[in-house]
């Protein structure tokens, strides 16, 4: 109960910006500054470019969902071997005394 | 029984390589952008970084030694931290970031582990998303895989002592380190581009408003995500928290 409590407040702090700024674009942080560089340093040019970019926002989407979910899937799994592992041990401890009942 | 485990280790590695090609995301967030350090200042935390991941090495591998059951929390530090670096999520500001998750790990494994673990989420997202970029690993290394647990460790310390509860201590460690990141980001910005007109502070506070305070809003999330987890495991596995010296003297 107090993790959706937690996760409630987590969904309202994502929620409220969108709320606010019914215009805004929502673009990357990075990429302000990114702009903010080429204001302090006109002549400042990128010795460097990225060596793959993912070719369309939709296969960069894809990248992403692959990860959020194998990750979670990872904590998922982690969660419920840690469960079954508690469960098995209460069960345990709780065997003897029934069996001292009988 | 040995070829089992080797098999089981063989999937484990599997697990994190096929985990570790999937950082995608791009154009928000914290990461300087490829090519957007000048060369000496990109060498240089390169320099830094590099001495803190033999250490973080060092330090995984005798925690293992010791107790080779916490690789699977390790595990869990890892695919945190993957995860909630995904989470792009909208600000106060208009725009996007998102949160680091190394502040977990830390407070589980100390400031140390967490290093080899944010330099190889970075190092993939910097190959195979374009995001952030291979000449600015080093500098975006040093905020978020060791400023940022660094702080994060810190505060755990320090709040425990002072006296706060478990939650919030781990709250405050989880929220400060990932505002500590992009404060730094911002400060390795700003002395590598000092403004004409008001040097380091004027160009320090331009970037910190674009950085840090976007993420206000989700370093306070990140925090609140940190102690759901914990608190899942103070139900779960108690025994490895205390066994990792992470809960308080008098425990929950």
């Amino acid at each position: 109960m107090k993790n959706f409590i937690l996760l409630l407040i987590v969904v309202m702090l994502s929620v409220f910006p969108l709320l606010i700024h019914q215009n805004a674009e929502f673009g990357g942080a990075d990429g302000q500054a990114e702009e903010e560089i080429s204001k302090i340093a006109p002549e400042y040019k990128p010795w460097f470019q990225a060596l793959w970019e993912p070719p369309s926002g939709e296969i960069e989407s894809l990248l992403f969902a692959l990860q959020a979910a194998i990750g979670a899937g990872f904590i998922g799994y982690f969660i419920g071997l840690m469960r079954g592992k508690n469960k098995q041990a209460g069960e345990k401890d709780k065997k003897v005394p029934y069996a001292a009942d009988r | 029984m040995k070829a089992v485990k080797t098999m089981k280790n063989i999937f484990i590695i599997m697990y994190f390589a096929f985990l570790f090609v999937f950082i995608p995301e791009q154009a928000f967030a914290m990461h300087i952008m490829e090519g957007f350090l000048p060369i000496e200042w990109a060498l240089f935390w390169w320099g830094v970084t590099l001495p803190s991941l033999v250490i973080g090495l060092l330090s995984i591998k005798k925690k293992l030694q010791e107790h080779p059951e916490f690789k699977i929390m390790l595990g869990l530090s890892g695919a945190f931290a993957f995860v909630l670096s995904a989470l792009k999520i909208p600000s106060v500001t208009g725009s996007c970031s998102h949160p680091t998750g190394v502040g977990l790990g830390a407070v589980l494994f100390g400031p140390t582990a967490m290093s080899v673990v944010g330099f190889i989420v970075l190092f993939f997202q910097s190959l195979l998303l374009a995001h952030g970029g291979i000449t600015t690993l080093g500098a975006n290394a040093f905020s978020m895989a060791v400023v940022g647990p660094i702080i994060s460790y810190l505060v755990y310390k320090g709040a425990s002592r002072a006296g706060f509860s478990f939650s919030i201590a781990v709250f405050l460690a989880a929220t400060l380190g990932d505002l500590g990141t992009y404060v730094m980001t911002s400060f390795q910005l700003a002395i590598a581009f000092p403004s004409d007109a008001g040097g380091m502070m004027a160009s320090f506070a331009k970037f910190s408003t674009i950085f840090a305070f976007t993420q206000i809003p989700l370093a306070i999330s990140e925090g609140l995500l940190t102690v759901i987890i914990m608190n899942v495991l103070t139900k779960y596995n108690l025994q490895a928290l205390k066994l990792l010296h992470v809960l308080p003297k008098e425990g929950r």
